[in-house]
């Protein structure tokens, strides 16, 4: 349950899997992001925090090419710019992103919602002629066994609770074989005890795979465990572990305090 | 391998098509005309524009039920397919025309032009006019779509841009100079691979192909709706951006199932000419289009055989109404849009499938239980 | 098409009545015997020789005889006849009824053998110059000035005399402008005239550019000094210069005016899609029943109170707005309200409500066009540097920016315009804060729908009132709202205006048709690379 937590200063052995170096998105004279600078090891889960209109979910826009930036780099990698490549390309390179509200595909099975998900050619011809294999289907079995979502298989994704669906997505994120995973609010609507049981899978994850979570809920942040980014208008504000960004005077100022 | 995917519904429907698409010519054609079972004349044609009809309801269904695009110009692309056949039968016309021009059509003579244009060369042939049929809706629709999808145009606009394409393509063949015929199009059409058009055998063919083409249709949409890539474009459907960032390219999804239900529409355009013996610039008109997005909504989307069911059932309505209440016709079709979006949202056989659902799960109540990750308050 | 494609072609309708009007007025004037030059000329039109002809024509035109402009309009018209045996003239009026050519009394009985007087496209001429000629000193001025156009384009050097005296005589400075513009012509074209009066005359010529000048000017005789062929051709160099100016600005003036109608038809929608989003296909027909309650209003008005005739419009106006808004209410509380959020479903239903409609007013109507009545303060042109606008063009410009800006404060300055605006930003706030959202729904969309009825009124004037008048205004609504940019009311207003005068400088490259063909293209490439319009809004919760 303990995993070591890095230390906010220490050089690390990992090479940097993400690095956004001064990304600056304004909308309209807004700055949603200014001179943003963040970088995320190989296997390092890190969690962000900041209060609404930081720029959590536009930093995670930027990552995931949902959105371009004015100016600044995000490599990922050390090789790839996100900035010229599209949603696909980032995802097929293997970054994985769940939203905020749980979306997955309503009207597919949770089983086809995660075959759809797996790792595959994502050419449309290629999914015209594909065929299930066993080796896919060995696949779905295990993490829908992860998920806890076995004995739902064949239930439309419609059916499922709001906890479910969150775990629905985590799964076929994990599908995905991502490097990296952008977590926004994994807890948000959550049973304490499915807050829990939440931050354990994550904490699994990140043991193969970095994995980045935005998340309001301190509680959770604390359960997790990990070097937190605090985000305040755009840019980082203060970076290391929970107590010491919580003990920063300008954190305390904008977030915390009150 | 493409019949294991068919469920119970789609084999009535292919049973009841291939059984219409062999009764009907036998009965018109071997029964005497005084018998109880003899099919008039005047039906094959009508009955055949009526599957030409279903199969363009398909074709909008595999979008609109399946990917989510409301096309409001797939009437065009009908058209299209239509006037590439109708071109080839034109040329057959050859000497036979009022003017008897041995190549000209009677249109050309008329304009006063001394030759053929560049872009009629060779509809003389069947096989080239057959593959402008395909070629003519699917290179518009590709092209349509390359631009409209890769620059991410949805919902409402991308109908309201299709809509326009179909009306500028309207005005466009309007004009004489187009070269296809303007206000008047194409007709007076003598024979079809050396068939008489008129002839009754020949109508029969006609019929029989294009119920084959409605199977055919069927077959091919179903087969792509239940593989991979239909599970992809429900997916897109209902969740495009998640689509996306789980790595699929869905302008390429899209364009490949724009393009292909153009091509399936240019064919039923073909089929729809030679039985209604004339083609011309009004099945551009953007409410044709709108009216067999109907037929799909009435018959149900997202069920292939539903919407054939719908164009099928709208139609013998529309016939029956403008044959016997001429000015109730479009209160009723113009009821039917206001009436099937508020109350039968899913068509009649979206509503008859989750009714038998219901019922099925009522008997059976093997009630999955949900554990693991409770019910949340949301 | 209609609307959208009408074309501004009143303006010649209109001088063709006004030609008519004068030659039953001509027909009129009481005609009565004069010397006898005049029965020498008519005696050379029983010759049946077409030189006899010619010089009768001359003879009569300068006799001064009051028959003579009836006789040479009757000759134009081969209403002309004589009878062989008794060398007398004779004309036929129009209902066909013999008259004595010299007299101008009725002939008593209908002399066997009577034959027309021939003519051949020379004498046509002669004669259009003769009656030209003749009406030069006609008491009314406007016909004057049109006899002296008239010789301008004829330059028949036959007129110069009777020109000069003319001018010698004329009052009216207009008029002799035209007389000495005239003059200039004839001496310009003629051989044999002093190199210093052919300079002048280049010099009246040009002082007008318009294509006509250039081309008198550029198809000068062969043996025209060289000197003079030089100033003409710098003349023609600043003419062309003008006039390249001026069809700009023509293109301009008549975008505007297409841009206004297309603004007016937009608006309405402006509000129901752009600020509510709400797809209404039967947006047409919201301006298709404002026309015809402008046809009620005037019918009422016609049997009721004839005298209210000429404010027929402003009482239509607000009836419009009330009975549209009235049925956009009816519509969205038995219909579109419970499809928000299913733009699709919206679509589709609104196009139902539509084809109702239509066949409704079919029914009620019939299908044939319905007469709407321009007011008299309406009609006629406004006639500015060779252009014409008509008056109801001019007042549709402006009525669309009265009803533009209107719309801009109600939205801006009102508690409606602010409720509305919450309610579209934020549904569950603004419901939480105590709005009836849905009764704001419900006024909205009237609003929309009344302000599309008002549209009916002002397009009532310039297109044809029919079941289909809201066909053919919304797929440009629809064009015009998305391309300005949805949910901003200025980019309606601009784009309205962008693709009327985009429109107008398409047209004379690309003719009508295929030069809305290449807008509609070209806004469909537009929506490609701009999904969402010229004034679009930025930011996280558009992508939402």
């Amino acid at each position: 349950m303990n995993q070591p937590v890095p230390q906010h200063g220490l050089p690390t052995l990992t090479p940097t899997l993400l690095y956004l170096d001064d990304v600056t998105v304004s909308f309209d004279g807004f700055k949603a992001l200014n001179g943003l600078s963040l970088a995320v090891d190989e296997s390092e889960m890190r969690a962000i925090i900041g209060p609404n209109g930081a720029g959590k979910t536009t930093m995670m826009d930027v990552i995931t090419g949902k959105t371009r930036p004015n100016s600044g780099t995000a490599l990922f990698n050390g090789k790839h710019d996100l900035t010229k490549l599209d949603e696909a390309q980032i995802a097929t390179l293997g970054i994985g992103r769940k939203f905020q509200t749980p979306t997955v595909f309503d009207m597919h099975s949770v089983e086809d919602n995660i075959l759809l998900a797996l790792k595959a050619d994502r050419k449309p011809f290629a999914a015209l002629f594909s065929r299930r294999t066993a080796n896919e289907k060995e696949r779905i079995d295990a993490l829908l066994e992860r998920i806890r979502l076995k004995d739902h298989r064949a239930r439309k994704a419609s059916e499922l609770s709001h906890g479910q669906k969150q775990w629905l997505e985590i799964g076929m994120l994990l599908a995905q074989e991502p490097r990296v995973l952008l977590v926004d609010e994994p807890a948000a609507g959550m049973t304490d005890q499915e807050t829990a049981d939440t931050a354990d899978l994550l904490r699994e994850i990140a043991e193969t795979r970095s994995v980045i979570v935005v998340e309001h809920d301190m509680v959770f942040v604390r359960d997790l465990g990990v070097k937190v980014t605090c985000l305040h208008e755009g840019s980082v504000l203060a970076e290391g572990t929970l107590d010491q960004v919580s003990a920063d005077e300008r954190v305390i100022e904008v977030y915390l305090g009150r | 391998m493409i019949l294991r995917n068919i469920d119970r519904t789609g084999w009535i429907f292919l049973v009841c098509v291939v059984a219409l698409g062999v009764l009907v010519p036998v009965l018109n054609l071997a029964v005497p005309a005084g018998s109880f079972f003899h099919i008039p004349d005047y039906l094959v044609p009508l009955i055949g524009k009526y599957l030409c009809f279903a199969l363009l309801a398909i074709s909008i269904d595999l979008i609109w039920g399946y990917a989510g695009i409301l096309s409001l110009g797939h009437g065009a692309f009908f058209a299209l397919g239509g006037y590439a056949m109708g071109m080839y039968l034109m040329r057959q016309i050859g000497p036979r025309g009022v003017y008897a021009d041995p190549v000209l059509p009677d249109f050309m003579v008329f304009l006063n032009w001394k030759e053929l244009p560049w872009f009629w060369q060779g509809f003389d042939m069947f096989w080239y006019a057959a593959i402008w049929v395909l070629l003519a809706p699917g290179l518009l629709a590709f092209v349509f779509g390359w631009f409209a999808f890769r620059s991410r145009v949805t919902g409402v606009y991308l109908s309201i841009i299709t809509q326009a394409m179909t009306f500028a393509l309207m005005l466009a063949f309007f004009r004489n100079d187009m070269g296809f015929g303007g206000n008047n199009g194409f007709t007076d059409f003598k024979d079809i691979l050396g068939f008489n058009i008129q002839a009754g055998e020949t109508r029969a063919v006609l019929f029989f192909l294009s119920a084959m083409s409605l199977a055919g249709g069927y077959l091919l949409c179903r087969w792509i709706v239940t593989s991979k890539l239909g599970k992809v474009l429900v997916a897109v459907r209902d969740a495009e951006s998640r689509t996306r960032f789980i790595g699929y390219r869905v302008e390429n999804y899209k364009l490949f199932v724009f393009t292909l239900s153009a091509m399936i529409a240019g064919i039923a355009g073909a089929l729809y000419v030679p039985q209604v013996g004339i083609i011309n610039p009004s099945e551009f008109t953007p409410a044709n289009s709108i009216e067999s997005v109907i037929w799909v909504a009435v018959g149900g989307r997202g069920t292939l055989v539903g919407a054939a069911i719908g164009a099928l059932t709208v139609n013998a309505g529309k016939t029956w109404f403008t044959g016997v209440l001429p000015d109730m016709w479009l209160f009723a079709l113009g009821g039917l849009f206001v009436l099937v979006t508020l109350f039968l949202p899913k068509g009649i056989l979206g509503t008859i499938n989750s009714g038998w659902e219901k019922t099925r799960r009522k008997f059976r109540s093997d009630g999955s239980v949900p554990s693991g990750v409770p019910d949340a308050a949301e | 098409m209609p609307g959208f494609w009408t074309p501004m072609t009143l303006a010649p309708f209109r001088r063709l009545a006004l030609t008519l009007l004068i030659a039953l007025a001509c027909l009129s004037s009481p005609p009565g015997a004069r010397a006898d030059a005049v029965d020498d000329a008519l005696a050379l039109f029983t010759t049946d020789k077409f030189n006899d002809t010619a010089t009768g024509i001359q003879a009569l035109a300068t006799s001064g005889h009051d028959n003579a402009l009836t006789i040479l309009r009757a000759m134009t018209d081969g209403r002309l006849f004589y009878d062989p045996a008794g060398k007398t003239v004779f004309y036929r009026d129009a209902q066909s009824a013999l008259f004595d050519a010299k007299t101008g009394a009725a002939a008593a009985a209908e002399p066997a053998g009577l034959k027309a007087v021939r003519l051949n496209n020379r004498l046509r001429t002669a004669l259009e110059a003769a009656r030209g000629g003749l009406a030069l000193m006609d008491p009314d001025p406007d016909r004057r000035r049109t006899a002296a156009e008239a010789v301008f384009r004829s330059r028949d050097a036959n007129a110069l005399p009777t020109l000069t005296t003319a001018i010698g005589e004329e009052k009216d400075t207009r008029v002799r402008t035209e007389m000495e513009r005239a003059r200039a012509a004839i001496l310009l074209t003629s051989s044999g005239v002093a190199e210093e009066e052919r300079l002048a005359a280049v010099d009246t010529i040009s002082g007008r550019a318009t294509a006509e000048s250039a081309a008198l000017l550029r198809s000068l005789p062969a043996d025209t000094p060289q000197g003079v062929q030089e100033a003409a051709e710098a003349a023609v160099t600043i003419i062309e210069g003008k006039l390249a100016f001026l069809a700009a600005f023509q293109n301009v003036l008549y975008g505007v005016s297409l841009g206004s109608v297309l603004l007016l038809a937009a608006v309405g929608l402006a509000i129901t899609f752009g600020q509510m989003g709400v797809i209404n296909m039967a947006h047409g027909e919201m301006v298709m029943i404002g026309a015809y309650t402008t046809f009620m209003v005037q019918d009422i008005i016609r049997n009721a109170a004839p005298y209210l005739f000429d404010y027929s419009l402003f009482i239509a106006v607000p009836a419009a707005f009330i009975v549209a808004g009235a049925v956009g209410i009816a519509i969205e509380r038995s219909v579109i309200r419970f499809l928000y959020g299913r733009p699709l479903e919206t679509l589709l239903a609104t196009w139902g409500i539509s084809l109702i409609l239509q066949q409704a007013v079919r029914s009620i109507f019939g299908p044939t066009n319905r007469e709407v009545g321009t007011p008299s303060w309406m009609s006629g042109s406004l006639d500015f540097m060779g252009l014409s606008l008509t008056y109801n063009r001019i007042a549709i410009i402006v009525f669309a920016l009265m009803v533009f800006v209107a719309l801009l404060l109600v939205l801006k300055k009102t508690a409606l315009g602010l409720q509305v605006r919450a309610v579209t930003q934020n549904r569950r706030m603004a419901a939480a804060m105590g709005i009836r959202t849905d009764w704001i729904d419900a006024m909205t969309f009237g609003l929309g729908s009344g302000v599309a009825g008002m549209a009916g009124v002002a397009l009532s004037q310039i297109d044809n009132v029919s079941p289909n008048l809201g066909q053919g205004y919304i797929i440009d609504s629809f064009m015009v709202v998305v391309f300005g940019g949805v949910g901003n009311l200025w980019g309606t207003l601009v784009g309205a205006l962008t693709l009327g005068v985009a429109n107008k400088f398409l047209e004379p490259y690309a003719g009508a048709v295929l030069g809305k063909i290449l807008l509609l293209v070209a806004i469909i490439l537009f929506i490609q690379k701009r999904p969402r319009g010229l004034f679009a809004l930025k930011g996280r919760a558009v992508e939402a």
